[in-house]
């Protein structure tokens, strides 16, 4: 998909539908394990004050994630 | 540790996680993610008769507390938190090797009712290495308030192991999760998990690595989520097996995962 963003530029409130996730082994797993999967619905609730990390809603869990995990999921936002 | 595991009885390897009972007694693991209340189960079930202390070697705290049920004397184990027992952290590890290595007669998976979605897949993943499991659903009234309505039949016969759904901190549900403990515990039911089938290339992996690791390890863990951890390229694992088991069955381990490599 040409119009995915990483998760890291959406801003607070925006909700996105996962599309791909850009990493690699542990961190691939461990983002798989968070309920991560393609077509996962994800809405950013806020951020800490220097802007990171960022805390997520992933399937009914508020999960925060380092800009070095969320820019590797890549989204398509949705409205 | 200079001690050498000769013997691989299962009492032995129950040893090595502190797990003191007197031979009759039977061991219970509760698993779960993080905040869906299994400490509260935990602490429902026990009566707060709980010890808590670390995990060997382990900076992860870890309750231990028993109740009895029908005349038999259940010992409960508390495993941390995890979202996966893929062994990406300690807490992760902790809770794998005691469902891999230390066998429990029963493994209660405690789950939040209110996003059961996210908590599934930890379910699977503890169905996948044992068969004795328990589906608790717990925070059903938490649930109730929000409208849910959980089939739990459906999800029994999805899953094919008993569900019981709980509302711990009410005491709901207890006395009929008490219940299928024992049953499962003492076989009176056989769980059925029904397994997770992977694309046909995974499958034919498994077809073709399963029976060397059932040549090398037998019957003492689950072969198929030994293979399944073998080509995700899991190397604790190996690790893992190494330290609880036999040298020589391990070595060979680690040669058929460099085989796979």
């Amino acid at each position: 998909m040409n119009n995915s963003t990483p998760l890291n530029r959406l801003g607070n409130g925006c909700c996105a539908l996962v599309t791909e996730l850009n990493a690699e082994g542990l961190t691939r797993r461990r983002l798989l394990d968070l309920g991560l999967v393609p077509g996962t619905k994800v809405e950013v609730i806020r951020r800490s004050p220097l802007g990171d990390p960022i805390a997520f809603n992933i399937r009914g869990a508020i999960i925060a994630f380092r800009k070095e995990e969320a820019e590797k999921v890549l989204v398509v936002q949705v409205s | 540790m200079g001690l050498t595991y000769q013997s691989t009885g299962r009492s032995t390897t129950r040893e090595i996680f502190n797990v003191h009972n007197a031979g009759s007694e039977l061991v219970i693991a509760l698993a779960g993610n993080p905040n869906t209340g299994k400490s509260t189960v935990f602490n429902a079930l026990t009566g707060l008769r709980q010890h808590t202390g670390n995990w060997p070697g382990k900076t992860v705290l870890r309750a231990e507390g028993s109740f009895i049920h029908g005349g038999r004397h259940y010992t409960l184990i508390d495993l941390p938190g995890t979202y996966s027992l893929h062994a990406n952290s300690v807490e992760e590890e902790v809770a794998r090797d005691f469902l891999c290595f230390a066998k429990p007669d029963a493994t209660v998976v405690v789950v939040d009712g209110t996003c059961l979605e996210r908590n599934l897949n930890l379910a699977l993943q503890v169905m996948e290495i044992t068969d004795n499991v328990i589906v608790c659903v717990n925070l059903i009234d938490e649930a109730r308030r929000k409208n849910m309505h959980i089939n739990i039949n459906k999800l029994s016969n999805a899953l094919g192991v008993p569900v019981v759904p709980t509302a711990a901190r009410g005491g709901e549900g207890l006395s009929e999760l008490m219940a299928a403990i024992s049953d499962v515990a003492l076989g009176r039911v056989v769980p059925k998990p029904v397994l997770v089938r992977y694309s046909d290339a995974v499958e034919k992996a498994i077809a073709q690595v399963e029976p060397k690791v059932r040549e090398i390890i037998g019957a003492h863990i689950n072969t198929r989520w030994v293979a399944l951890r073998l080509i995700d390229g899991d190397t604790k694992l190996v690790q893992a097996i190494q330290r609880y088991y036999n040298d020589q069955e391990s070595k060979q381990a680690e040669a058929a995962l460099e085989v796979l490599a």
